[in-house]
């Protein structure tokens, strides 16, 4: 019964445990309801605690595998395949981790139909969870198309005033990209004969054009989803509508799915195509990075500014997965799980002053440090941590990525480094712009001065996100060396591919 | 008449003869106990259902090789029977709560399915026209049985109308067919191909017509014109049954005659069949945005759900591909019919009399009043879309991979393409459901209930454990070559 005893298959699939239980209680427990969620959470946390005591940081191969046959279809035989290693242990703690957190958020924020939201959001999680985990192309294409499904309601019920449009362009748009790397998955299926990632990637021999036509297809679907430069539409009017606890996980964990579909299937199954595309990629990757700063300059919605920034921050990660080298990748990865710490830490914020004066319109603030001190200072110190700041732990990722980019043989430009490098201190125009307009100045508007400042609960929430962003900050090496050996042989397909080219 | 042809056709002969006897002694049926009909012929449908299954003389040819009883025919008369239980479940609540419980619904609702049943072991021209009547001409009664009720009436005529025009067309081909080789069989025709005698252009010819005919009879665009006034006119459950099983029983005529007798014309029909699936499957789907009516909604997806099978029939002439076309199409439409008849369960449910309750605006705010109807009518909607853990996907997925299979890369690329547009328009049923409030109502009807749980849940079940489903579908195509 490996199924039900396998470390990641029982992280994966112990929210739904929590579906269960919470089906049982009536609509109006709302507080059984959220504790049970959040205990479940929890446990679910700690399970992937438990994963992380059980991982050799050593073995670049994948651990933990769990490989049963599942589906025949004509001569097909699909497997429920799943395995972690070091380029996904970290995503994988990050979303547990995060969950938790954002139902802590929505105690208060959430009281219509509590009983749909957890449920959604523990399903969620499951979608989640099996995005990372899975290690076959089916089962991958799975989880990744029903993580849309509960995201989509979390925007469409409890989101703002154009929810159901936003809702609707979020499920539309993704489901778009989705299809054709379908179409990609199954080319793979016919041609190669399996769906096993770990054996396809062991397969190679895919033509060098044809590895162009499904490099593209996968990066349809993921590239929407990080999202780069232009296919970001879709992000601004998701993230302003979605609830706070949506906002988070969406940053938090769902962009990252698209980045790390670029680094597990893009990169190591068609290696001759991420070569070619990388300095493409990376072209994309700068244009995001300026333009989502450019545009976060000029939002007067705190909340809009922050999902603009997303879009500048991802571009980084995106630029340093196709550095193709090993500062770049590394630096791609800890990225990744900065911009979850850090985002959703900035989402939170403007959540609980969301919360407190139902508007997130900057004008309609200012002087707030005087009233909201600790709430002004957790503030500062996310904001500083976004913005790259030397000794949190932004820069410990953006520093790698610049350096990997700047030396990459791949992207084959210094100029893109050079370009990205700019987009750091246009990070910190706009948010110190915006972290002036809300706490900084006079405290001049009357429905200010009686703000309350954070309380237990939210303290309690924020708490874990700043401790973090100091210890990657201040010292990151044990979250490198989790991924390092599992990068190095990515980069080693990534090499034989190379001089197989040139 | 040899034991091995009374055996192949023994299902036909048990259903025809039971929806005889239903027919008389509804008659003498007095009001009380006229419930007994309904049951009496779902009773027949479940024998016919289990004689199938058997399939006692598999693999054999009847009648000099006019009915084939294999795996395929096995398949397709298991799926119409069980269509027709379902058909009958939702039907028995709904024409007494509509004032239109006339006995013979479920008497003619028989003779169809034995037409279907009929369908399903053709291997001669003129068995499939002889099916295609006996099927049709019973819908077009049973689409006009809300008499006096215009829509109903309005529905009947057109059915009829065009649909002995298609009737015409599928008999001037086989005419031409027989012209062009000298027989109607399927193996004849081959035959007469093989060794040259047949005249190749009138073959064509006839072939091109049965196509126009049977494309009619699937809903395909530019056959499709009838598909969304009698769907919305026909007494829904009635639509529920003719989506599934009429254009299973099309599609079941259109495999059986290009994959067994005309591969030779692949050459030709491919690009025919191309265009057709891509047209249909946009069509379809672009026009179904712009519906109000949930009815209507449903019919133009059922449109563009056939050009989604027809997607796999352009492979036929492939041999390797063609095994795969046949299965994936089966298994497709078991799909299709079991996420059909769950969504429309729901849509009987919602209505009311003199037709309300079917427009899109009286889901709104389902969600929240019966959790557990919305839950599956989303579960119907995501199937529909394609998106997994549900059936709908696992027959996507199936039907890409033949499409792709064959070479025809843009037409999967169109296919996955037009399913985001089919996206929008069932998202806007659970827009409606979840996010807008309001105060629906459900007529108390446990049966149809009964078939919205069940199949939301088999609608997910089936596809976690769909490794069965597929195993038969492919057993199913063994004995066609």
């Amino acid at each position: 019964m490996t199924f039900f005893t396998n470390p990641l298959n029982l992280v994966t699939l112990f929210p739904l445990v929590g579906v269960l239980v919470i089906l049982l209680f009536k609509q109006e427990q709302k507080k059984e309801i959220r504790w049970t969620a959040l205990i479940v959470s929890l446990i679910t946390f700690g399970l992937s605690i438990w994963v992380l005591t059980l991982f050799d940081p050593n073995n670049p191969d994948l651990q933990l595998v769990i490989n049963l046959s599942w589906i025949e279809i004509a001569d097909w035989e699909i497997s429920y395949q799943m395995g972690v290693d070091g380029l996904s242990i970290l995503l994988v703690l990050l979303t547990t981790f995060l969950t938790p957190i954002s139902l802590l958020s929505t105690w208060t924020a959430v009281e219509d139909r509590v009983k749909d939201f957890m449920i959604f959001f523990l399903l969620l999680e499951v979608g989640m969870l099996g995005v990372f985990l899975a290690q076959d192309l089916f089962l991958f294409y799975v989880f990744w198309e029903f993580t849309l499904v509960p995201m989509y309601f979390l925007i469409g019920i409890w989101g703002g005033p154009k929810r159901m449009y936003a809702a609707v362009k979020f499920f539309l748009y993704t489901m778009t990209g989705s299809v054709l790397m379908l179409l990609a998955i199954l080319w793979l299926g016919i041609y190669q004969g399996t769906f096993s990632v770990p054996d396809l990637t062991a397969m190679g021999g895919i033509p060098a054009q044809v590895q162009l036509w499904l490099f593209l297809a996968f990066a349809a679907a993921f590239a929407i989803k990080v999202p780069m430069w232009p296919l970001h539409s879709w992000l601004p009017d998701a993230h302003v509508q979605a609830p706070t606890a949506g906002s988070v996980i969406l940053a938090g964990v769902l962009l990252k799915m698209g980045t790390y579909g670029f680094l597990r299937f893009n990169i190591p199954l068609f290696p001759k195509a991420a070569l070619q595309a990388a300095p493409w990629m990376a072209l994309l990757a700068v244009i995001g990075i300026l333009y989502g700063a450019a545009v976060s300059y000029y939002q007067k919605d705190v909340k809009m500014l922050v999902a603009y920034s997303s879009v500048s921050h991802l571009g980084f990660v995106m630029l340093g997965l196709f550095a193709l080298n090993p500062q770049g990748i590394q630096g791609g990865i800890l990225q990744m799980v900065n911009h979850g710490i850090s985002t959703g830490a900035l989402f939170l914020l403007v959540g609980m002053i969301y919360e407190r004066r139902h508007t997130r319109v900057m004008d309609d603030f200012g002087g707030l440090w005087k009233v909201m001190p600790v709430y002004g200072a957790l503030t500062l110190v996310v904001t500083l941590s976004s913005m790259g700041l030397p000794g949190l732990n932004g820069f410990a990722g953006e520093f790698p990525i610049l350096l990997g980019a700047f030396g990459s043989e791949a992207i084959g430009s210094p100029w893109y480094a050079g370009l990205a490098a700019l987009g750091v201190i246009l990070a910190a125009v706009y948010l110190l712009y915006m972290f002036q307009k809300l706490f900084l100045g006079p405290l001049d508007k009357e429905e200010n001065k009686g703000l309350k400042d954070l309380t237990v609960r939210e303290l309690v929430t924020i708490t874990p996100l700043v401790i973090l962003i100091f210890w990657i900050g201040l010292y990151p090496k044990p979250f490198f060396t989790l991924m390092a050996p599992a990068v190095e042989k990515l980069l080693t397909i990534i090499e034989t591919a190379s001089l197989a080219m040139y | 008449m040899t034991t091995i042809d009374f055996y192949a056709i023994l299902p036909l002969i048990i259903l025809v003869a039971w929806a005889s006897a239903l027919l008389l002694l509804d008659l003498f049926f007095t009001r009380k106990i006229e419930g007994l009909t309904p049951i009496l012929a779902a009773l027949g449908l479940l024998i016919t259902l289990v004689i199938s299954a058997l399939n006692p003389v598999a693999g054999s040819t009847a009648f000099n090789g006019m009915i084939e009883a294999d795996g395929f025919s096995s398949y397709l008369q298991i799926l119409f029977a069980g269509s027709g239980i379902v058909g009958i479940a939702l039907a028995y609540g709904y024409l007494k709560r509509m004032g239109i419980n006339r006995g013979e619904y479920y008497p003619l609702l028989l003779y169809s399915i034995s037409g279907m049943i009929l369908m399903a072991q053709a291997a001669d021209l003129i068995v499939v026209f002889l099916a295609l009547e006996l099927l049709s001409i019973p819908l077009y009664i049973l689409a006009g049985i809300a008499r006096p009720n215009p829509a109903s009436e309005e529905a009947a005529l057109k059915y009829f109308l065009l649909g002995a025009f298609a009737g015409g067309f599928v008999v001037y081909g086989v005419a031409l067919s027989f012209g062009a080789t000298g027989t109607t069989s399927l193996s004849g025709i081959v035959a007469a191909v093989d060794s040259g005698l047949a005249n190749m252009p009138l073959l064509l010819i006839g072939a091109g017509l049965i196509l126009i005919g049977l494309g009619f009879k699937v809903a395909l665009v530019p056959f499709h014109m009838w598909t969304p006034d009698v769907y919305h006119g026909a007494p829904t459950p009635l639509t529920a049954f003719m989506a599934v099983g009429a254009k299973a029983a099309g599609f079941a005529a259109l495999l059986r005659i290009f994959l067994a007798a005309l591969p030779v014309l692949a050459g030709n029909f491919v690009p025919v069949f191309w265009i057709l699936s891509a047209l249909t499957m946009f069509a379809g789907n672009l026009i179904a945005i712009v519906q109000d009516n949930i009815k209507r909604m449903l019919a133009y997806s059922s449109i563009a759900h056939a050009g989604y099978i027809m997607m796999a029939v352009v492979a036929f002439g492939q041999e390797f591909v063609s095994k795969d076309a046949v299965a994936s199409s089966l298994f497709y439409l078991l799909a299709y019919a079991v996420t059909n008849f769950g969504a429309w369960s729901v849509v009987i449910a919602l209505e009311r009399a003199e037709g309300k309750g079917l427009q899109l605006e009286d889901y709104y705010g389902l969600g929240k009043k019966y959790p557990v109807l919305a839950a599956a009518m989303l579960v119907f909607m995501l199937s529909f879309i394609g998106v997994p853990p549900t059936i709908g996907f696992m027959g996507k997925f199936y039907l890409f991979r033949t499409v792709l299979e064959g070479g025809y890369t843009w037409l999967a690329v169109i296919g996955v393409l037009t399913s985001i547009l089919s996206a929008y328009y069932y998202l806007r049923v659970v827009v409606n459901m979840y996010m807008r409030e309001g105060d629906p109502e459900i007529a108390p009807d446990r049966l149809v209930q009964l078939v919205s749980i069940v199949g939301a849940l088999a609608v997910v079940l089936l596809s976690v454990f769909a490794t069965p489903l597929f195993r038969w579908a492919s057993r199913a195509v063994l004995n066609i070559f």
